[in-house]
């Protein structure tokens, strides 16, 4: 991999942005509704609880938390889609850059995107609602860096599949997270799923990620077993999206998909 | 065929070898040879659904060829498609740059997938050469025509590519905008010594700016020549003639040529 193809991925979504400021606002804007509007259903329920649970920690935590996983995917899928919009396949593909060379660009956009977003987050949510993220210490981090694999693989996931299915397929992308989200156990133990859900969840990071910070913020012993296990998932699931995306990134070159998608739109 | 080795400045710019490609049942394009040599322009010609883009997609490694091969500058694009890329450019009229960028923000974002070296220099350079300065700072998306090409052909010019496609490139400009673009384009095979692959339906165009024609037709090259002697030697009046011929008529026209 060569870095100024790298740089130039990069340099593109540096200049979207700036030409068109517009594009920081779903950036910030949907996190800092999350927070707010979780933040006061915490507020509540610690109110009507009794005072025997805080909710700060564990709902407005995990809110977090799965936004940043969210963003993540987001941020790749949407550098990608930048490409899809303007008709640059041709453009970007008919170059000496590679396919790892753009996906890394795409990752590290979505890096910098992602970012942004949880810094807003952690402002809002540590000086309105007093959430304590940084309190867990370093399983925190370790935590964080497997929810962060989990979404660029779901991004690479989601970009391969716009560009088998066509620009249409798009309206498939955004609804992913939400349709894993059940499975994730975000908001509760994944013993109260049913079992068939439980064995979708065992496929999933997060899954193992939301159960570990449940078990810290509940006192007991750093979970080093789920941590290990959310990390090989996410390390094969990521490796899976890559050669995914390889995959259908050769066939768009064998049956002209690709060539296809600058010249006229896939329907 | 026979084999041929190269060397130095003598290797071609492009040389494809038996390219096929075929969707299925449909054979897009059959079994076609052809070169461009440094400093030759070469115009690919033929009717809608000849095999002409198609031809330039596997050219440019967004296409896989069924069977064949394509070397640009000696390079293989199958085994070294990074370095041999980096030899060639394209300009087409259906791969606009970017609208949302300005003009500048395309060039330097191309120059770096490109990895060229001093490319605040060569973007100058490009600007300067086609008269896009004062367009520098404007979306791509709001220029004209003309200065999209203009645009266009500053990206497929910023590496100095040893080998330049160029798919219709004065489709849609007026004739004095289009008079300019091929000068300039002439400019650069003369003075570099870049091999051009040119796809265009203006025959007057072809004439003048061509060095050799490739008629294509159902995917086949049926004649190949001088395209300022090529009419006479088929029997047909002017370049235009012999194109409605063979678009017309593309079995008879090849048996002809090939009895």
């Amino acid at each position: 991999m060569k870095l100024r193809p790298i740089a130039g991925i990069v340099l593109r979504q540096y200049y979207l942005m700036r030409g068109s400021p517009v594009r920081l606002f779903p950036m910030v804007t949907w996190v800092a509704i999350d927070i707010v509007l979780w933040g006061f259903i915490t507020r509540y329920l610690n109110s009507v609880s009794g005072g025997g649970m805080d909710f700060v920690p564990t709902l407005l935590g995990a809110v977090l938390l799965w936004d940043f996983c969210t963003r993540i995917m987001q941020g790749v899928s949407t550098a990608f889609l930048e490409d899809v919009w303007s008709r640059n396949f041709l453009n970007l593909f008919a170059s000496p850059l590679s396919v790892s060379e753009y996906i890394a660009g795409l990752v590290i956009t979505s890096v910098v995107t992602s970012s942004i977003g949880l810094v807003v987050m952690l402002l809002l949510a540590t000086g309105i609602f007093h959430l304590q993220f940084f309190s867990m210490g370093l399983p925190l981090i370790a935590f964080l860096m497997v929810l962060f694999m989990f979404g660029i693989a779901l991004g690479i996931f989601g970009s391969a599949m716009v560009l088998r299915l066509g620009p249409a397929s798009e309206w498939l992308l955004w609804p992913l997270p939400a349709l894993l989200s059940p499975f994730a156990a975000v908001f509760y133990p994944l013993h109260v799923l049913p079992h068939w859900m439980q064995w979708v969840s065992h496929a999933l990071p997060p899954a193992y990620v939301f159960e570990g910070m449940r078990a810290l913020l509940a006192g007991r012993p750093f979970p080093g077993g789920l941590l290990l296990q959310g990390s090989a998932a996410a390390v094969f699931e990521l490796l899976l999206a890559a050669y995914f995306y390889g995959r259908v990134y050769d066939q768009a070159v064998r049956t002209g998909l690709l060539a296809r998608y600058s010249a006229e739109s896939v329907a | 065929m026979p084999s041929v080795t190269y060397n130095g400045s003598d290797r071609p710019a492009l040389r494809a070898t038996r390219l096929s490609k075929a969707y299925g049942e449909l054979t897009a394009v059959d079994d076609v040879s052809f070169t461009v040599k440094r400093g030759e322009i070469v115009g690919l010609l033929g009717p809608n659904g000849a095999g002409k883009t198609t031809t330039i997609n596997m050219v440019l490694g967004v296409l896989a060829a069924s069977t064949g091969g394509v070397e640009i500058d000696g390079i293989d694009i199958s085994k070294q498609r990074a370095r041999a890329l980096a030899r060639a450019n394209f300009a087409a009229v259906y791969a606009a740059l970017p609208g949302n960028l300005t003009v500048i923000e395309n060039l330097r974002f191309f120059g770096l997938l490109y990895g060229i070296d001093s490319l605040r220099h060569r973007v100058e350079e490009m600007l300067q050469e086609f008269d896009l300065v004062h367009l520098r700072h404007t979306k791509c998306g709001l220029l004209s025509s003309g200065e999209q090409t203009r645009s266009a052909l500053a990206k497929a010019l910023l590496n100095k590519p040893q080998l330049l496609l160029l798919d219709e490139p004065t489709a849609s400009l007026d004739p004095s905008a289009a008079q300019l673009i091929r000068a300039k384009i002439k400019t650069q095979a003369t003075r570099d010594r870049c091999g051009i692959l040119w796809t265009s339906h203006n025959m007057t165009e072809v004439e003048s700016v061509c060095d050799r024609v490739l008629f294509l037709s159902r995917g086949k090259v049926l004649l190949e020549g001088n395209p300022r002697t090529l009419p006479q030697e088929h029997g047909s009046a002017t370049l235009e003639d012999l194109f409605i011929r063979v678009a017309r008529e593309p079995l008879a026209a090849a048996a002809e040529v090939h009895p």
